[in-house]
């Protein structure tokens, strides 16, 4: 009984990291339909950013976590404005390729400026794990599930509550009916993929003291959390933690009950079973219910 | 979309593509019969490897318009397929050939089946689900593949009383095979087939009105294109005479698509090109292997952002503009 | 829509073809100097491997040059970089062998991208010397090619001994999924029964994964008296921080692949305890000053340090050795491939980085025993085991 806990603890782990990822690319693609293939890559800039920045450089962690959400930010902004904007016809073979050549240009610069070694970072807090019938969870971990569940929250009240959040997603309903309205399309787009990049680094942040951080972290990460925001449903960001976490689980049972070899397939053929069977994922969204 | 359908008559047309590969094949014995050096044969028959898979996943990508992000699953199932039973069950490499196309054809219909009903970014994924999967297969069935130690021992080719394990024989053996894959390529191109896959590209649901059969078509050029990336693979194998799984996993499907996105999609030249460049480059980028990653990502974006329909197309159409200009 | 106008394509391709087939002409290079090739996985997942194997090549050549030359001749380091991709390292190879023309190869790094390359090197008549540690390489014995790295039949062995000696009966293992812990694996399941001891448990993961506690938490149900890692940095760093984090208190071994300062750093207090085979370069300061190996060791971490303002690593001892033994054969060869590689197989009782080697036509690995020593490490520091 106790083994069967700390598989269900080990795949909180995994999952609260697959869920903040799978978050931030929801995100994205509610706003704009686009899958940003780069995310991972993202994520990997907010880690190293944290290391370059807390660790080597000492900055207190809030002014460093600051500092790095926006520059990660401010990079999808050049990112936007001159790989996606310019492009004349937004083909998804097209837009895919982009995205697939931004990870691989990504990775390439990180390569350069930060060097090959994979670099640790301590956990925000120096509390012990917390144990739970003889089963350990990380206390980190429970940051990672707080800061995605915040995040979470935080997108749903933007989009709900605020009238820009409001706007965003009426263009992502349709673009033409919110230009009437007078929204500024490109505006929105811009703004979506600031903030999805952004919480990309938010997630890079959270998860650097669990993973080591390397300048080809964001590899599995990314695929792994496109598979975790479609087990969730593309349309729902509480679908993407929800399947972030559902994904981690079901890793973690298969490692503990089946075999570790196979972990890595757990993930790639829950995505084909979920786009065979049922596209729109578990927590398949109406068009209004989408945030 | 630009692009001027230049008219020209039929025999005209016909005299043009007659020229362009008597060119090419005459380019490639007269290769074949001064270049001496191995390395430089080496390259070439590489080359001749990368342009069997461009003109797959071009009819594929290009003609039919999917996506498929998954592609050296295919490649790898050809070359595993081989190394295994040339390797472990001492059968003839030949007979191995057969049974590994065989082997790609079957698993790219089981999978094309339900993973071409989708569309857009979810063929995407489900081409790159379906490639992972099949690279850990490889991974981790270490009994049959031996895993990422990798499979050794793999036979050099050989029929009758020819030899192919000489770098200038087996650089023969794999351009006249790419010549009549070019030449299939082509009839397909040409036949109604072709004409269908291009109909399904520009818009589905309109060739569905007039009768097409998308999915029996989408399906057809799938299990092509898969068919000639495990031949790729059994030459790869046979050729390299040690495999592992590195070689087959996501960094090798956007090589493949990197391939036929720069010469330019729709196009067997293009595909050529294609495949001609990013063989080479990596080459030439030797002493700049550090950067190699960065220049690869900056082309793969600037190709696609100012000339998506490929290098090839964009060039001509600079040329042609550049023309245009001159005559006004 | 396909282009039929004659123009362009036919004359681009015919020259792009003419161009590929013909490349830039190598320049014609003095008829003195010795060219040897060197082939790392600098970037890429084996980096860690690669990198200081291509820097100290490269600085051994320039000592060798400012001292003279091999018999007045001077070297030339020409390196590619494999990406630790088995592909790349083929195109490399056939570079260096049938292009640049080189006398003789250092490296590969990893074993799959050398094991691609054995052929080669073989048809070609040169001879290489590997940095890789597979057993596959030197087993059988090819005439042309050796390895200056331990094998890790004689890492397991190092740590079955040491097990054996504390009495444990039962391991649980953990590997990584790549050719190096697949490797260890196959060597680790070999040698349990000589050693007496059982393995409980044989699990694996991922190098990139985040989190290991569900393979370890199934091999603690099986209640093993030690538990072995075997893998490349990060992943140990992990298992290592999983342990600490389910509190495990049983003894935990780790491989060659870890001996290296980051792997404490990576791992932090998690690595107390945990012990591990290494070359004798990461404790070259406790060593005895009565070991040969000690002024060898101490000479190449100083130079290293001050050339490269870096903290020596373990791997990169692989390409000194493997350029000091060249050296040594290219004496009085004047450039004679065969001659080479005779001398390098005659080679014995040469004193490198990793060890004594004794080379033979049995043996072109040339390693003992003394290849490896076993280190715990304590207070963020290693300290060897007797």
């Amino acid at each position: 009984m106790q083994e069967i806990l700390q598989y269900l603890f080990s795949g909180i782990t995994s999952g609260a990291i697959y869920a903040i990822i799978a978050v931030g690319l929801c995100l994205l693609y509610n706003s704009t339909e686009l899958i940003n293939f780069a995310h991972g890559e993202f994520v990997m800039l907010g880690a190293m950013g944290l290391v370059t920045l807390w660790v080597h450089c000492e900055l207190p962690l809030p002014v460093a976590f600051v500092i790095t959400v926006a520059g990660v930010s401010l990079f999808g902004l050049v990112f936007e404005r001159f790989a996606i904007r310019t492009v004349k016809t937004p083909d998804p073979i097209v837009l895919v390729i982009i995205t697939v050549g931004a990870s691989i240009l990504m990775r390439g610069g990180a390569m350069l400026i930060w060097g090959k070694d994979p670099m640790g970072t301590p956990t925000f807090t120096d509390l012990p794990p917390l144990e739970l019938g003889g089963a350990m969870l990380l206390f980190q971990s429970v940051w990672i599930l707080l800061a995605a569940l915040v995040l979470c929250l935080a997108l749903h009240l933007f989009f709900t509550r605020t009238l820009r959040g409001k706007a965003m997603a009426a263009c992502a309903i349709s673009r033409k009916a919110a230009w009437l309205a007078g929204i500024p399309a490109e505006g929105m787009i811009l703004l979506s993929f600031m903030m999805s990049t952004g919480a990309g680094a938010v997630a890079g942040i959270f998860i650097a003291p669990v993973t080591m951080s390397s300048y080809d972290m964001g590899t599995m990460l990314g695929l792994k959390g496109f598979c975790a925001a479609m087990i969730g449903g593309l349309g729902s960001l509480w679908g993407a933690l929800a399947g972030g976490f559902l994904l981690g689980i079901l890793e973690a049972m298969g490692v503990g009950l089946v075999s570790s070899g196979l972990k890595d397939a757990v993930a790639f053929l829950l995505l084909l079973l979920i786009l065979y069977v049922r596209p729109g994922g578990l927590f398949r969204a109406t068009e209004a219910a989408r945030f | 979309m630009t692009g001027n359908h230049t008219a020209e008559s039929a025999t005209a047309g016909k005299t043009a593509t007659v020229i362009r590969y008597a060119v090419l094949f005459t380019v490639v014995l007269m290769a074949g019969a001064f270049v001496e050096n191995p390395y430089y044969l080496q390259v070439l028959t590489f080359i001749g490897l990368n342009v069997i898979l461009a003109l797959g996943l071009n009819l594929l990508m290009g003609y039919a318009g999917q996506i498929s992000l998954g592609h050296a699953a295919f490649y790898g199932i050809g070359a595993y397929g081989t190394g295994i039973l040339t390797a472990n069950y001492g059968i003839s490499p030949w007979a191995a050939l057969i049974l590994a196309v065989l082997l790609a054809v079957i698993i790219a219909y089981l999978v094309g089946v339900p993973t071409l009903k989708l569309s857009g970014y979810y063929l995407g994924m489900g081409t790159l689900g379906f490639g992972m999967i099949v690279h850990i297969l490889i991974r981790e069935w270490a009994s049959v593949t031996g895993g990422a130690s990798g499979l050794v021992g793999i036979p050099s080719l050989s029929l009758g009383a020819i030899s192919f394990e000489s770098p200038r024989n087996y650089y023969l053996l794999v351009w006249f095979t790419v010549l009549a894959v070019i030449e299939i390529c082509r009839r397909i191109v040409c036949s109604r087939m072709g004409r269908a896959l291009r109909s399904i590209h520009d818009s589905e649901n309109a060739s569905r009105a007039v009768g097409v059969n998308t999915s029996d078509l989408k399906l057809k050029v799938f299990v092509l294109s898969a068919a000639l990336a495990a031949l790729a693979g059994f030459f790869y194998a046979h050729f390299v005479s040690f495999i592992s799984p590195e070689s087959f996993g996501f960094i090798a499907s956007v090589r493949m698509v990197t391939m036929v996105v720069i010469g330019g999609m729709a196009s067997i030249w293009g595909a050529l090109f294609g495949a001609v460049l990013l063989t080479v480059l990596p080459e030439v980028l030797h002493s700049f292997a550090d950067f190699e990653m960065v220049v690869y990502g900056m082309i793969l974006i600037t190709v696609m952002i100012f000339m998506p329909q490929g290098l090839t197309r964009g060039v001509i159409d600079i040329y042609e503009r550049s023309k245009k200009g001159k005559l006004q | 829509m396909i282009r039929t106008s004659i123009t362009g394509p036919i004359a681009r391709m015919a020259a792009i073809l003419l161009a590929a087939a013909l490349l830039i002409a190598p320049a014609a290079s003095a008829a003195d100097t010795y060219k040897i090739g060197g082939l790392f996985s600098s970037t890429g997942r084996a980096s860690f491997l690669g990198d200081p194997e291509k820097k100290t090549m490269e600085m051994v050549v320039e000592a060798i040059n400012a001292g003279g030359g091999i018999d007045g001749h001077m070297i030339e380091a020409i390196i590619y970089d494999t990406e630790g991709d088995p592909g790349k390292a083929v195109s490399g190879v056939n570079k260096l062998l049938h292009k640049d023309r080189v006398l003789a190869i250092v490296g590969p790094s990893t074993t799959p991208t050398t094991l691609a390359v054995i052929s080669f090197a073989q048809k070609a008549r040169v001879p290489l010397i590997s940095c890789a540690a597979g057993i596959k390489i030197t087993t059988p014995v090819k005439p042309w090619i050796f390895k200056t790295a331990q094998s890790d039949v004689l890492a397991v062995a190092a740590v079955y001994r040491k097990m054996k000696a504390e009495g444990v009966k039962s391991v649980g293992i953990l590997t990584v999924a790549n050719a190096f812990g697949e490797s260890g694996r196959t060597q680790l399941l070999d040698q349990a029964k000589a050693n007496g001891i059982e393995v409980a448990r044989a699990e694996s993961f991922g190098a990139k994964d985040t989190d290991m506690t569900a393979q370890l938490t199934k091999i603690r149900t099986a209640n093993p008296d030690a538990i072995v890692c075997w893998g490349t940095n990060p992943g140990p760093a992990v298992v290592a921080k999983n342990a600490a984090q389910l509190k495990l208190t049983i003894p935990i071994y780790q491989s060659h692949g870890v001996a290296s300062p980051k792997f404490i750093e990576l791992a932090g207090p998690a690595s107390e305890k945990m012990r591990l085979p290494t070359g004798k370069i990461l404790v070259h300061e406790l060593l005895d000053d009565s070991d040969p190996q000690k002024a060898v060791l101490a000479s190449y971490v100083a130079d290293y340090e001050k050339t490269y303002q870096m903290p020596v690593s373990g791997f990169g001892g692989y390409a000194y050795d493997a350029m000091r033994i060249l050296e040594k054969a290219l004496a009085g060869t004047n450039g004679d491939r065969k001659k080479l590689r005779d001398n390098i197989e005659n080679l014995t009782g040469y004193v490198g980085t990793t060890g004594t080697f004794n080379f033979s036509a049995s043996d072109h690995n040339g390693l003992g025993e003394d290849a490896f020593v076993m280190v715990e490490i304590k207070d963020g520091t290693w300290q060897v085991l007797h």
